[in-house]
């Protein structure tokens, strides 16, 4: 027996009996339409803030500890943290020459907020860094144009800065950066590198920075910043001793008594995608809750009309099996029915959501780029078949029915 | 070898409480290349008999031999097989695929038969010139007459070359002049040596056979050889 000439007459039956009840067959995609809709954007949406969060995140790099008085990511008392003490820069001084397990250690001192300004253009809301040569690496940053803070930089406190790519190209689209005279704060500093681009998360644009040397930072900014260590393990595999070390050491820095607890906070960015994690999490068990409803209902819609169909051709089933059509045959017939339109749903679904996610990931980007939204192939591939899914799964108590229809009483019905 | 063997073939039906004898006990044998008429009035059983000589249906009793095969215990699958190999079906309502055309009706058997689909389409093509329609290939059922329906149906129950042609008031949805048409289509099959059976209450329909199996109450009423089966040519030879 031929499976694949019987394939091809159920294909060919499914889609003369679609075509045959095109608004039927339209209304009852409705369901399977809206959960395919939602479980692509929401997919997509995931997807996009995993890439754009990886893209970041990965940046930093595992093995960088920052040491601060706030944790990340931390939804407690807000001034639990605030009442503690600065960390200062001799601090970081004796940590740094006590640390034994370190590749590097800078210091780092920042502020949200600050506004940069060239000739009669101005940049609001610029994240300001104060940095030292180390940062670049423990940073895990790359200098597209230019060159980055040298120790010379800091020891003699030349007012130079490096600027992130958003920033750079905002103030000049057309020139070359290196060597032009920017203000930060009022204070004239000059450009002397671009960093490449980074991307954003969640609407917190990293490319829209400015880092200058610390001891401007120190001078210009801040007299006394509130500093975060930053520290890069030897290692990604050793990052857990390092961080025991810097721990024992910034304790007894600190004067912290035995059974007392921390007063500091050593983050990594381990803690952002743990955070992240669970937001995804949410976002998709929404998304996957919404879509199985809707799949649910849009499932026995499925049914209803294929036992309709059922009902109607009983008579075509009777003719089928007069001519030697099996019970197999049958039922392929029918779940490639019930297949076919759940495919159509699934189709019109990733079709509709298409154009939506390239619409919210355009707007994104015109605002500094919260997440990209992407669409990937992966995605419309497991939308489709999911949609072919429900249709089998919907239409198989139907097609059953037909396919053990008796002949005889299936050819008197009229 | 006899193409048929039926032996005190039962059918019973269970009709909520009570049991209906359709069919009390038939034996039967048919050679190969007989054309046969079953006449009965309605009730007789006759249909009972039709659906179960076509493997539609399964006896409550009794045995049957086609072409040595017992099909009388068959599977529904196996009854699929052997219903698409060894009968082909002629209906009174013809019972054709609104929504094919008639190539594709004829090809159906085939399709079933797992036949690769451009060899089905040419003996499709070529039982549909056999019977007078190459002209009408690509038309629907709506679009052709009744004839040309029942000529559609006749070449989809020749094209898988079956042992048993077997027609169900085969002229009852048809004008007498288009019914002697069909009548002389089957005279001419049965000449080729097809085995054909008619089954009827027209007894103008039973006269073209050579052999009439007359059922009543269930059973074989009579079992006559006709002598000299009416020709359908003289009467379709008139202008």
């Amino acid at each position: 027996m031929n499976l694949r000439s019987e394939l091809g007459e159920s294909a060919r039956i499914a889609v003369a009996a679609i075509r045959a009840n095109k608004l039927r067959s339209g209304l009852t995609t409705l369901g399977v339409v809206i959960g395919i809709l939602t479980a692509t954007l929401v997919g997509t949406m995931i997807n996009g803030m995993g890439e754009a969060f990886t893209r970041s995140v990965s940046s930093m790099g595992s093995d960088v500890l920052f040491i601060g008085r706030f944790p990340w990511m931390s939804f407690e008392d807000y001034r639990i943290y605030r009442n503690r003490r600065d960390i200062t820069f001799a601090q970081y001084r004796e940590l740094e020459s006590r640390m034994t397990t370190a590749a590097a250690i800078a210091p780092q001192c920042e502020i949200h907020q600050s506004s940069v300004t060239y000739e009669r253009r101005r940049a609001k809301g610029v994240w300001l860094l104060g940095n030292t040569p180390e940062s670049l690496i423990i940073r895990g940053l790359t200098v597209a144009q230019g060159r980055w803070i040298s120790a010379s930089d800091v020891s003699s406190g030349r007012p130079v800065c490096v600027l992130g790519s958003y920033l750079a190209e905002s103030f000049f689209p057309n020139d070359n950066p290196v060597g032009k005279k920017v203000r930060i704060n009022d204070t004239p500093y000059e450009v002397v590198g671009v960093l490449d681009k980074m991307g954003s998360m969640l609407g917190w644009n990293q490319d829209n920075q400015a880092v200058i040397p610390i001891s401007r930072f120190q001078d210009d900014i801040q007299r006394r910043p509130d500093y975060v260590i930053t520290v890069k393990a030897l290692s990604p595999e050793t990052v857990s001793e390092t961080l025991e070390e810097a721990r024992s050491l910034f304790r007894s820095i600190r004067k912290i008594e035995p059974g007392r607890p921390d007063d500091f906070a050593i983050n990594q960015q381990e803690a952002i995608t743990k955070f992240f994690d669970g937001f995804k999490a949410v976002l998709g068990s929404f998304g996957f809750f919404v879509t199985g409803l809707s799949l649910f209902v849009g499932g026995i819609g499925i049914m209803n009309i294929l036992f309709v169909s059922v009902t109607e051709r009983t008579k075509e089933i009777g003719i089928r099996k007069a001519l030697g059509a099996k019970r197999r045959s049958i039922l392929t017939q029918f779940l490639m029915e019930a297949a076919g339109i759940t495919l159509l749903a699934g189709l019109i679904g990733v079709g509709i959501a298409w154009p939506i996610s390239w619409k919210i990931g355009e707007i994104a980007r015109a605002n500094g780029s919260v997440f990209e939204a992407r669409m990937s192939w992966w995605i419309v591939a497991l939308a489709l078949f999911v949609s072919a899914a429900t249709g089998m799964v919907a239409g198989f108590i139907p097609a059953w029915r037909a396919s053990r229809m008796n002949p005889v009483d299936a050819l008197r019905s009229e | 070898m006899s193409l048929i063997r039926i032996q005190n073939l039962a059918r019973r039906y269970v009709m909520g409480t009570e049991t209906v004898h359709a069919l009390r006990g038939v034996s039967v044998q048919i050679e190969r290349g007989e054309y046969l008429a079953i006449m009965g009035p309605s009730g007789s059983g006759k249909s009972t008999l039709m659906n179960l000589l076509g493997c539609l249906d399964t006896p409550s009793e009794g045995s049957y031999e086609l072409n040595g095969k017992d099909v009388a215990r068959m599977s529904d699958n196996e009854l699929a097989d052997i219903r698409n190999r060894e009968i082909g079906f002629v209906f009174q309502s013809f019972n054709l695929l609104a929504r094919a055309d008639a190539l594709h009706n004829v090809e159906l058997p085939l399709v079933y038969a797992g036949v690769p689909p451009k060899e089905r389409r040419e003996r499709a093509r070529q039982t549909l010139v056999n019977v007078g329609l190459g002209e009408r290939m690509h038309h629907r059922p709506n679009e052709l007459s009744g004839g040309q329906r029942q000529r559609v149906a006749i070449a989809r129950a020749l094209v898988n070359s079956p042992s048993i042609i077997l027609a169900d008031e085969p002229t009852g949805n048809l004008d007498s002049k288009t019914g002697v048409e069909i009548l002389s289509l089957f005279e001419e099959l049965s000449r080729r040596g097809n085995t054909i059976i008619v089954v009827t209450h027209e007894e103008e329909v039973a006269l073209h056979a050579r052999r009439v199996i007359r059922i009543r109450d269930g059973l074989i009423a009579a079992d006559e050889t006709n002598p000299h089966p009416r020709a359908v040519v003289a009467s379709v030879s008139a202008p």
